[in-house]
């Protein structure tokens, strides 16, 4: 079971002949990912170690059966990118890209929000459902099969928590990075919906950050509507008001965003907060 | 990026905002100029730094004529201004704003930025303008007018008219206000701002709108594509280290506290600040080195870290992905080795080659403490720079 990816998802990377592309399709193939090409445009009807390329993402769905998409595609490209990953009616496109200007991910928004496609980030580090497959850049060797679900804003603390999960012999079911910036495709409560229909997956860690206020919206749907344990962490508990810590989405502004209330909505919720970020996989133990 | 009063000034009168007469002046002999070519009556001296709170600053000052502006600019040149935006130690003020004097009948609030929930941008007007809006949308959230402006359509004539109402216009005001909420957007969606704010918008005795002050903040991921808006960055403005830092792609804010840290991605940059303050100690700064980082940036990192004199001790955690921790240890002995770091060191890493990256850092003759967890990391970093008992 697990989420959006597994063993039998047919994946294509916009961007493939990309020095990052190239990378991540051989990361993503060697760890049993079905990778079933790429796009370039201007470079279709190549072939890229060992992937036929196409120039448009439709002309690679109808091809190869497609039915994923992972965009490394420079920011300047990036929303047109995911636009014409939806005109293709692919139903899962995850873009890693960072940098995309706000203006043009709205435009993308309003064409995603009315596509059949489900788009995950951008800004972020993609998913992996452990021991299945993977679309994006999580190093797969840190993972392990397991019963716990993770969907986070952040990437390198993401794999701090399947490696705190993977020690304790917990594992992963899926993990899925949300992304950083102040709109993405795929939000903290859309995640949640799909754990909770997962059989497999009987915790979540829910790893949020400081800046807008996704976070007090999924506490709210949890009090409400999830029923398994949830564990989670809120990064930038010590971040000054005003300044963008890193991600575009990251930032305390007119005291609204801050870690604290963060904190306090999940904890009401009945989420188990802890304020040490190594304190997730020992959380998630106890809450099982 | 944020950019000056005078400066976003400009800009909204190009796209057709009316704001108020002035110029710009670095030396306070060019006020006495200015001042006169405004008529010599009753004009205002406004310091330009980025943070707000100006006026309580006692940075503003209204002046009867052109003797009194020179005198008001010769003050205000190179004085330490301080703001509740611009902690303790202030900002210097390099340039200041002279603006003819207007009668004001009434100040109004307006403003553009993107709305993250419902994916739009929002403009937003309320009665309650020169006062601080965070008060007015804590306190009487029904004060504040929004119009969501639909991606495809764009700001629609009759939300205009809706927000002007909402103001308490008069009739004959309504088509001007609507000319210039619609020129505030154009210029929003021309400059990809994240933030327009026009506080306060003012009502002359006359009768007339101007936007008597402005704040505009650009989306940083859109400059590539605005090479004349790059020009308006004041790195006076910026503290050095982060000037220097963002010349390496490097992500660094400084903060006040004793333990530096370096880290790899933002989350668990925020994390490890988190944690290091959990352990008694407080972060020296935010550093982000990215997740492709190689030797030379670690390197340049690292330089950008000790310049900062406050740092008793230095955490590294990375969290290798993309980013080898052999490349990084590599990076560490190499700036170790350059810079002779005179602080102790406490390296966490894990992740891809973590075991060669440790031997690495274990034959290198360097004095490093190691640690297998964040945490462990975290405690020894914070005993090793607290000062000797």
């Amino acid at each position: 079971m697990a989420v959006l990816i597994d063993r039998n998802t047919r994946l294509i990377v916009q961007g493939i002949t990309g020095r990052e592309g190239t990378f991540h399709a051989k990361a993503a193939q060697a760890y049993g990912t079905q990778l079933v090409g790429g796009v370039t445009p201007g470079k279709g009807g190549t072939t890229h170690e060992g992937w036929p390329v196409f120039h448009t993402v439709a002309d690679a769905v109808r091809e190869t059966g497609a039915n994923a998409t992972v965009i490394f595609v420079p920011p300047p490209f990036a929303a047109d990118a995911i636009m014409e990953a939806a005109d293709a009616d692919i139903p899962l496109a995850v873009c890693i890209t960072e940098g995309i200007p706000v203006l043009d991910m709205m435009k993308a928004m309003a064409i995603i929000r009315e596509s059949k496609t489900r788009l995950i980030g951008p800004n972020c580090p993609g998913l992996i459902t452990a021991g299945q497959a993977k679309a994006g850049i999580i190093p797969g060797h840190i993972c392990k099969e397991g019963r716990v679900g993770i969907v986070s804003k952040s990437g390198t603390l993401t794999y701090e928590a399947i490696h705190q999960l993977t020690r304790l012999g917990l594992g992963q079911t899926t993990c899925i990075g949300i992304g950083g910036d102040p709109l993405i495709g795929t939000s903290f409560i859309d995640a949640l919906r799909l754990f909770a229909d997962d059989p497999q997956t009987e915790a979540v860690v829910m790893i949020g950050e400081i800046g807008g206020s996704a976070e007090q919206e999924a506490a709210e749907w949890i009090q409400a509507s999830f029923k398994k344990p949830v564990v989670g962490f809120i990064a930038g508990q010590t971040a000054p008001e005003g300044r963008r810590m890193g991600h575009a989405g990251a930032i305390i502004s007119g005291g609204k965003g801050t870690a604290a209330e963060k904190m306090e909505a999940l904890t009401a919720a009945g989420v188990h907060v802890v304020r040490s970020p190594a304190d997730i996989g020992e959380a998630v133990r106890s809450a099982l | 990026m944020k950019i000056h009063e005078y400066q976003g000034k400009s800009i909204l009168a190009r796209y057709g905002v009316p704001v108020p007469q002035g110029e710009v002046v670095f030396e306070a002999s060019s006020a006495r100029d200015v001042a006169k070519r405004l008529g010599g009556g009753v004009v205002v001296v406004k310091a330009q730094i980025h943070a707000g709170g100006r006026g309580k600053g006692g940075g503003v000052k209204v002046v009867k004529n052109a003797d009194e502006a020179e005198e008001a600019a010769k003050k205000l040149l190179g004085m330490r201004l301080v703001t509740h935006q611009t902690g303790a130690e202030g900002q210097i003020v390099g340039r200041v704003l002279i603006e003819q004097g207007l009668k004001i009948k009434r100040e109004l609030y307006l403003a553009v930025l993107v709305d993250r929930s419902t994916e739009r941008p929002v403009l937003m007007v309320s009665q309650e303008g020169g006062v601080e809006i965070e008060k007015v949308a804590e306190e009487t959230p029904e004060k504040i007018h929004k119009a969501f402006i639909h991606p495809t359509a764009g700001l629609s004539a009759f939300q205009t008219r809706q927000l002007a109402f909402a103001l308490g216009l008069e009739s004959a005001q309504i088509a001007q206000a609507g000319k210039l909420m619609t020129s505030v957007w154009e210029a929003f969606k021309a400059t990809d701002a994240s933030l327009i704010e026009i506080n306060p918008l003012i009502v002359t005795e006359g009768g007339d709108l101007l936007a008597l002050d402005a704040k505009i903040t650009f989306d940083d991921n859109a400059l590539y594509r605005h090479v004349e808006l790059k020009e308006l960055r004041d790195s006076a403005e910026e503290a050095p280290l982060e000037v220097e830092a963002s010349k390496y792609a490097l992500n660094y804010i400084k903060l006040d506290g004793t333990i530096g840290c370096m880290v790899n991605g933002a989350g668990l940059a925020m994390a490890t600040m988190d944690i290091i303050k959990l352990a008694g100690g407080e972060p020296a700064n935010f550093l982000d080195v990215g997740g492709g980082a190689n030797a030379e940036q670690i390197k340049n990192a690292f330089r950008i870290l000790m310049s900062d004199t406050a740092v008793k001790a230095v955490f590294i955690n990375i969290f290798g992905g993309i980013l080898r921790c052999d490349v990084l240890a590599e990076g560490v002995i190499a700036a170790v080795k350059d810079l002779g770091v005179p602080v102790p060191i406490v390296i966490r890493m894990e992740g891809t080659n973590v075991e060669q990256g440790k031997q690495m850092l274990r034959e290198s003759g360097l004095n490093f403490t190691t640690a297998d967890t964040m945490s462990e990391g975290a405690e020894r970093v914070v005993a090793l720079g607290a000062p000797a008992a």
